[in-house]
């Protein structure tokens, strides 16, 4: 499998409500294994899944959300946050996790993982994808 | 043509592991190859060999068994969505200590590497879910 | 490079048609099965949206989700295509990609 493919996974959903944030984290995790390159894409209520302070104690339920922050350490570097979904919810990109990488083609030098895109350049771009991992 | 499948809902409480089977029946009808179909989420309790549905009601436990069996597919279930849900075969059964073991033996449960070397695989993955 | 776009929900009770017609980009289809074929139907409030897709692409509904539903055909948006499951076979092999707007 010398192919590279362009796989984006598309997270549409908010956490906890339903399985699907958790489930699709963890094919992320796994496909990182896989030298594909691979981009995350969040959008509708996918915005949700990346705030800060998240805190699930109160309903037994496991908290998920440091997971994202540890996906630079899997080479996943490519997270796009759609700049509409955002408003249409009245968040801003402070209120969602600082996610980062270290740029091993920059002298290791810490970068945002997240890009803020708006609808047309998220369409834009998933267009340009081989195959789209929808959750 | 190569597709892959994956179903993300549970039969019976969602429309997509029957949308799966149509859509799948109707390529195999039309020469395509299907390279996998990967059960996530609750698609894995499509594997269960116990479920006993209302006689005037479709099996879809075996509707894909008979599909796999025709056209030699490869139907893999997810393990981490298996073992949440308690879809097991005899090793995973064994591995984890449990008495019982019910998956069917036209699945096999294996890892999520599975879904992701489909997708590398495959001309087309479809999603099937909610 | 166009995309094929699945959506199988009721525009009524989940956003993912209307999120899926905001995202189209030039060559798109656009399969409306299961639970989505209410948006194929005239009339509605989402109508005036599908219609303008139909118009500027290929917009189609799965026959046999329709006929399902008891949803009557002579009510289906102009220039809406039906197509059964080997037409969803079909159009999935031509274009390039698949996106389920779940």
């Amino acid at each position: 499998m010398s192919e590279i493919k362009k796989f984006m996974y598309v997270n549409r959903k908010a956490p906890y409500g339903t399985v699907y944030a958790l489930e699709s984290l963890e094919v992320v995790l796994i496909g990182a294994a896989f030298d594909q390159n691979v981009s995350l894409a969040f959008l509708d209520d996918g915005v949700f899944q990346l705030l800060k302070g998240q805190d699930t104690k109160g309903i037994g339920m496991k908290n998920f959300s440091p997971t994202y922050s540890a996906l630079g350490d899997y080479d996943v570097t490519q997270i796009y946050v759609e700049r509409e979904s955002l408003e249409e919810r009245g968040l801003t990109l402070d209120d969602l996790l600082p996610l980062k990488y270290e740029d091993e083609d920059d002298d290791w030098a810490e970068k945002d993982s997240i890009r803020l895109v708006n609808r047309e350049e998220l369409a834009g771009l998933m267009e340009d994808q081989d195959v789209m991992l929808n959750f | 043509m190569k597709f892959a499948i994956q179903i993300n809902e549970g039969p019976y409480q969602h429309q997509a592991v029957d949308s799966a089977y149509q859509f799948a029946k109707a390529a195999l009808d039309k020469g395509h190859e299907i390279f996998r179909v990967f059960f996530y989420h609750d698609g894995v309790n499509t594997a269960t060999r116990l479920a006993v549905p209302p006689q005037d009601d479709r099996n879809l436990t075996k509707l894909w068994a008979d599909l796999a069996e025709q056209h030699n597919l490869d139907m893999v279930v997810c393990v981490a969505a298996a073992q949440r849900r308690g879809v097991a075969d005899e090793d995973e059964m064994k591995r984890n200590g449990k008495d019982a073991h019910n998956i069917h033996p036209a699945f096999r449960i294996s890892g999520l590497g599975q879904l992701v070397e489909a997708g590398v695989a495959a001309d087309r993955l479809m999603v099937f879910g909610d | 490079m166009a995309t094929l776009h699945t959506v199988n929900k009721s525009p009524f009770e989940k956003n993912s048609l209307a999120s899926c017609l905001s995202h189209l980009q030039s060559g798109y289809a656009v399969l409306l099965f299961e639970d989505g074929v209410y948006g194929a139907l005239r009339g509605t409030t989402i109508a005036s949206q599908v219609e303008g897709a139909a118009r500027s692409g290929r917009v189609y509904v799965l026959g046999e989700d329709f006929k399902a539903r008891g949803l009557d055909e002579g009510k289906i948006i102009e220039g809406i295509n039906v197509v059964d499951y080997a037409g969803f076979v079909d159009l999935a092999a031509e274009c390039d990609r698949v996106q389920s707007w779940l």
